[in-house]
């Protein structure tokens, strides 16, 4: 039986320098399945507050209520009693580099990541050298005031400013998903940034180096205060094995006024994981906020990040991208909703579906009486690369002020014969020219991903298109 | 092993239709070449069949091209030989910048010369670029726009002329390359192709006009009508068409019986 709570082993971890943990730590996990026993486990595990016990119970209770949802990617498969609701994270059984398939391993060597970080991303070594870097980085913010921490440490340090935040952008009711998350969360971020400061580096979670942020169950809270500016990042590009079968995520974000926060996702997780993720942000006067959202892995995602322009002049973007090959579901899109006036809105939405992958687009764009002189444009665009793939497209608008402009465009396509024999023309063979056009493709998305990402995403798209990904 | 282009009695058809009935032409290294002819004779579908557009049905004849017979190989096998093609009507490649499409196509080539080469490096290529665009007197900024996406009729062609220039072929094929352009455009495109000529390089300027000739001085000229090749001279050809027009042409192959 656990000793030690979730939260000074996570702190142990922070003074850990090379390999391995502590074999004397006991290994602590819940038992498969859901019930309020093991929520009331996982809230001793981590030694909550009462107020967060009560949180998750009355989460799991509408939870077990809620129906499972008839729309989206095919859920049918996916067995949710079948399932570890808790692991501690240090304790996730090491998992042997020879377990790992090699189609994963590959792309790795492709990708150029060096042996170390290859096992981290695997879940084999309990331990990454970025460490050096998170520190200094960390020294930096916290002489800006900027807090960047886990979201357990966030709960215990700044209790009252997480209660007034916490579930009040998501609330446990929101979705099926949501409700589980919320009674089960664990790991995550939680971020504040002080106003007027404007946060340069963009904050990786990446980098935070622990198992825990790979959790089934991450909880995200970003807090961006008046006039302070923040970029996110979450996810990498090489594939990320495990062998947990789900992730359910929640991501909420509070921009206030004039604030500006950018939250990038990258999202290759490998293809027996089914990923259903709850994103969104409340906007205030004068705000932006700006998801880039780039999902090329996982079995069936559905992901739709959300902007709720509360304040007049908030503005929100979406910038999407899905990959869908081999018979993966990428369901994905954005919803915004406008309440005040003069909000304004973009969603970009480029999918490509190859080899029997279904790439959909769905949003909802929703515009509030009294919304007035509102501006939203859409763009979807889908690009087959075959007979056998399929792209839906499921726009929701729904209009309830007249003073507004709305745009919606909505395109398909495939590599076209004359773009191939141009390519070709030039000396590009024709599997270097279709990776050419999907490069083109997605560009508008690529071009604002920090700089190594941008790199490591083009690298992946050649070797996505070649086939050999597992 | 030479590097001219042989063409014996190729006979091509779109659609079952024949338009080539028959065409036999030789560019020789170092030697510009001018096709003339009025619409709808064959010109383009020669420049299309011979870089190997999928469309193109060759029916009959031959084609060579250093010891190779190019009607065997794919586009991309012909480019790497050191054909290229200047389109007539460049497609756009959205999202690709010029500079990022020129890379890869040199590193294309590279790699076929040497399985194992990593790539132009970005500095290397950075000035290659530049020089030639310095030839072609294109602000470096074009470098970084979409590939032919919202390109003027002239910045087309032009793109076309500095994708030779960096690719640096054996043969160049230019497809109507003066149509679209003004005085000025067309001045610095013959300035770019003739800085590109020599004895290396073999040119055949497909074109309507006499006016490209001016300035891109022809070694050899010929008349393409109904799909063959009927006269062949020197520039001094190209003059005459200009001031007589086709229908002589016309009316000397009307008289001969169509060859089988």
């Amino acid at each position: 039986m656990a000793t030690r709570s979730d939260l000074e082993h996570l702190e142990g971890l922070d003074q850990y320098k090379y390999g391995f943990r502590d074999p004397d730590v006991s290994v602590f996990k819940t038992r498969k399945g859901l019930d309020e026993e093991v929520v009331r486990q996982i809230s001793a595990m981590k030694d909550e507050p009462e107020w967060m016990l009560e949180f998750r119970l009355k989460a799991l209770k509408h939870y077990q209520e809620r129906p499972m949802p008839q729309w989206g990617g095919d859920l049918s498969k996916l067995n949710l009693d079948d399932i570890y609701y808790y692991v501690r994270p240090a304790e996730q059984e090491g998992r042997s580099w020879d377990d790992v398939p090699e189609t994963i391993k590959e792309t790795f060597d492709r990708l150029g990541i060096p042996e170390a970080e290859q096992k981290f991303l695997s879940g084999v070594g309990a331990q990454y050298e970025s460490e050096m870097v998170y520190h200094s980085v960390q020294k930096h913010l916290e002489e800006q005031g900027v807090i960047f921490k886990s979201i357990e440490n966030g709960l215990q340090d700044h209790v009252d400013m997480f209660r007034e935040y916490f579930g009040t952008v998501i609330p446990i009711t929101d979705n099926k998903f949501a409700a589980l998350n919320s009674a089960v969360w664990s790991g995550g971020s939680f971020v504040y940034v002080p106003p007027g400061v404007k946060v340069e580096l963009p904050l990786q979670a990446y980098f935070r180096l622990n198992v825990a942020n790979i959790g089934q169950f991450e909880r995200t809270l970003i807090i961006v205060d008046e006039g302070a500016q923040v970029h996110y990042v979450e996810g990498c590009t090489a594939p990320t094995y495990t062998t947990d079968s789900f992730h359910s995520g929640v991501i909420e974000i509070v921009v206030k006024k004039n604030a500006r926060c950018r939250y990038t996702t990258i999202q290759n997780w490998s293809t027996n994981v089914y990923n259903l993720v709850t994103q969104r942000s409340m906007v205030s006067e004068g705000g932006t906020m700006e998801w880039v959202d780039a999902n090329l892995g996982s079995k069936v995602t559905m992901k739709y990040p959300s902007c709720y322009l509360l304040g007049p002049r908030a503005h929100g973007e979406i910038l999407s991208m899905a990959f869908a090959a081999d018979h993966q579901q990428q369901d994905t899109g954005g919803k915004v909703i406008h309440v005040a006036p003069n909000t304004t809105s973009k969603i970009t939405s480029k999918s490509i579906s190859k080899n029997g992958g279904r790439a959909s687009y769905r949003g909802l764009l929703k515009v509030h009486d009294g919304a007035k002189n509102s501006k939203s444009n859409v763009v979807c665009d889908a690009l087959l690369l075959d007979e056998h793939s399929q792209s839906d497209t499921y726009p929701y608008i729904e209009i309830d002020e007249n003073m507004v402009t709305i745009g919606h465009e909505a395109s398909v396509s495939k590599v076209g014969e004359d773009q191939l024999f141009y390519l070709m023309s030039r000396g590009l063979s024709e599997e270097e020219a279709i990776t050419m056009v999907v490069s083109g493709f997605i560009e508008p998305l690529v071009k604002e991903l920090p700089m190594e990402y941008a790199v490591e995403m083009n690298r992946l798209i050649q070797i996505q298109m070649e086939g050999s990904i597992g | 092993m030479s590097d001219a282009l042989t063409i014996r009695d190729l006979h091509v058809s779109i659609e079952g239709k024949g338009i080539l009935k028959g065409v036999n032409l030789t560019i020789d290294q170092g030697e510009i070449h001018a096709l003339m002819g009025p619409n709808g004779t064959g010109k383009s579908t020669l420049a299309y069949a011979l870089m190997g557009h999928p469309n193109y049905e060759v029916t009959n004849g031959e084609a060579e091209f250093r010891g190779k017979n190019i009607l065997e190989l794919e586009p991309d096998e012909r480019a790497r030989l050191g054909m290229f093609l200047a389109f007539q009507y460049p497609v756009a490649i959205p999202g690709v910048t010029v500079a990022n499409f020129l890379r890869m196509a040199i590193n294309a080539k590279r790699k076929q010369d040497d399985p194992d080469d990593k790539g132009i490096s970005i500095p290397e290529f950075r000035k290659i670029l530049k020089q030639k665009m310095d030839l072609l007197e294109m602000a470096h900024d074009f470098a970084g726009r979409y590939l032919n996406e919202g390109f003027s009729g002239g910045e087309k062609k032009r793109a076309e002329i500095l994708q030779m220039a960096t690719l640096e072929p054996r043969i160049a094929i230019l497809d109507e390359t003066d149509s679209g352009l003004d005085i000025d455009a067309l001045k610095i495109v013959s300035s770019g192709v003739n800085a590109l000529s020599g004895s290396d390089l073999g040119v055949l300027i497909i074109t309507h006009y006499q006016r490209i000739l001016n300035y891109i001085k022809p070694d050899f000229v010929h008349v393409m009508l109904d799909g063959r090749v009927v006269e062949s001279g020197s520039s001094e050809l190209a003059l005459h068409l200009e001031e007589h027009g086709y229908d002589w042409v016309r009316e000397k192959y009307a008289e001969e019986p169509l060859k089988a």
